[in-house]
């Protein structure tokens, strides 16, 4: 059983006009770590809020078709019983830390769930110890790197022991160095906790040594879904006007000029082996 | 021209944000400023507009000194676009929005062919009785753009303009900031995105720590390894392949920043040998 399923589900914001995601049909397994993407308006952002619960809960609507949530539907439980099994943390993490210090933010989401103090203080030490955020625990949100500030929201997210992690743009505003740590700790995550991830992000090549799919929306719909491989080869692709990684983009033109390439490289070491490969 | 003499900057809470920064920017130069989150790189440009003064040292707009004039004095040479569009839109309108900018700088005369003038530049004059809180955020982006440059300052800063854009935003604004260009504004761009930034081929200032590290073309800063390292940026992708190719394969310069600069880098492969 996936997962994650979405049945044919449609969705409408209260005072729209038109659909914000339409006929999605999608079924995510248990360990996948997923990118998703598409131009601004394309859907993204509501399609991850159908997965936690805040739609059809908390954003009003019309709701269509079912999503299925490691085998709950999402219509029936809260959004508190979801947070449990779905983390999510947003692209300014300064709109997502509320408590006066660190150890209290790590606090926050079990102590409302009435988790025992024992198990809480379990939980942010292991939490503290993976994300290295021990040094860090007595100090205020606000005198933390925003590289900082976002391992403490992925933190207090993980200290629910949620099976499921959604990031809508977690490295928007973060220096290179600090996102390339983010997306490292996010890798590190899904393998060693088997996390389930989904990442809304622009910049593509930021991710393409670690996702297993990519997941392309336009106007409310999936338009392609696979291997990165496939996907950011794809005329779907090149169509919708996503951001095409360079390296992509030079395989492009190097495939124009050379027919005898075939293989569609995605990361750097496979574009490396692939040029080797063919001037042998 | 704006012109930096021994600036340092220290917040009234004791951080000191600068130290002893010196930098002069030319009419109609485009100019990137890059660096670590918390490198001083947005105190530093509050001081081109005035919002802030130095706490020590000068800052020359035009050969004034910015502590001898007003922000809005300021305001009509040097344009500020802030990272996130909410912080500057208030009005009830988007037309509103840009008629106090004007009204604010004393422009009363040519006001209402002005303001049609910026509502035309950015395609917002079918939103002109909506409100802004209404629209889109790249729409939102837009007034907040109109807002600022219709007063036609001589020079536009723009802090982390790309955050959060998709690509058809950023070659809008690429487009955008081209066009500004060429016709003689100067440009100061506040920026992480490493990408955007090869596009756009400014000069790039380097801050870390409140000074200054470098400062060079894009092909000399974004391809050095230690002010990459020292700074928190990565290298642009097609740098990063370039020289992972060099490693295990091809001997290739060390300053590719472009696909088409790896591609004619590698033409005689390309011509002679197999590829």
């Amino acid at each position: 059983m996936p997962l994650i399923e979405f049945k044919n589900v449609s969705f409408k914001y209260g005072d729209a006009e038109s659909y914000a995601i339409k006929d999605i049909n999608l079924k995510i397994d248990e360990g996948e770590f997923i990118l998703l993407t598409g131009s601004t308006g394309c859907g993204k952002t509501t399609l991850i809020r159908c997965i936690n619960g805040l739609i059809p809960h908390f954003h009003q609507g019309a709701l269509e078709g079912e999503i299925i949530v490691n085998g709950y539907s999402t219509t029936e439980c809260t959004v508190a019983f979801l947070s449990t099994i779905v983390g999510i943390v947003f692209q300014n993490p300064e709109n997502q830390l509320v408590s006066l210090n660190v150890l209290r933010e790590l606090a926050f989401g079990p102590e409302n769930m009435g988790i025992p103090r024992e198990e809480i203080n379990k939980r942010i030490m292991e939490v503290a110890e993976k994300l290295e955020l021990k040094h860090l625990l007595d100090k205020t949100p606000i005198e933390l790197s925003g590289g900082e500030q976002q391992r403490v929201a992925i933190a207090s997210a993980l200290t629910l022991k949620p099976r499921i992690l959604l990031l809508d743009e977690p490295t928007a505003n973060l220096d290179p160095k600090s996102a390339k740590m983010i997306i490292e700790l996010l890798d590190t995550l899904n393998k060693s906790l088997n996390l389930t991830i989904i990442v809304i992000e622009h910049r593509l090549e930021l991710l393409m040594d670690y996702v297993n799919r990519v997941i392309l929306m336009e106007n409310g719909r999936i338009i392609a879904d696979g291997k990165p491989s496939e996907v950011l080869y794809s005329h779907e692709a090149e169509r919708s006007g996503v951001n095409i990684p360079r390296l992509i983009r030079f395989f492009k033109k190097l495939k124009e000029l050379n027919p005898k390439l075939i293989s569609n490289p995605v990361t750097i070491r496979e574009g490396v082996e692939a040029l080797k490969k063919v001037s042998e | 021209m704006i012109e930096v003499i021994d600036l340092s900057y220290t917040y009234p809470d004791g951080t000191t944000a600068l130290r002893d920064v010196s930098l002069k920017i030319s009419d109609g130069e485009l100019v990137a400023i890059m660096g670590p989150n918390g490198a001083g790189k947005t105190t530093l440009v509050k001081h081109f507009n005035g919002l802030l003064k130095p706490s020590k040292g000068k800052v020359l707009v035009d050969g004034v000194s910015t502590d001898k004039m007003t922000v809005a004095e300021l305001s009509r040479k040097v344009g500020f676009v802030f990272q996130n569009a909410d912080h500057q839109l208030f009005a009830e309108t988007v037309e509103k929005e840009i008629e106090f900018t004007l009204k604010n700088l004393g422009f009363q005369e040519n006001l209402e062919e002005l303001k049609v003038k910026a509502l035309e530049e950015f395609d917002l004059l079918k939103y002109r009785e909506k409100s802004p809180f209404s629209l889109s955020g790249g729409e939102r982006k837009r007034v907040a753009l109109a807002s600022v440059l219709c007063a036609n300052p001589k020079t536009i800063i723009l802090d982390e303009p790309t955050a959060g854009q998709d690509i058809i935003q950023k070659n809008n604004l690429l487009e955008l900031i081209r066009r500004f260009n060429s016709e003689g504004k100067t440009i100061v761009i506040v920026s992480h995105d490493i990408e955007f930034i090869v596009d756009l081929n400014p000069r790039i200032i380097v801050l870390v720590s409140g000074r200054v590290l470098c400062d060079g073309s894009v092909q000399h800063v974004l391809t050095n390894k230690s002010i990459l390292e020292y700074s928190s940026l990565t290298p642009a992708q097609i740098t990063e392949f370039a020289w992972r190719l060099c490693e295990e394969w091809t001997p290739l310069p060390r300053n590719i920043v472009t696909v088409d600069q790896l591609l004619a880098a590698l033409k005689e492969h390309i011509i002679g040998g197999g590829l």
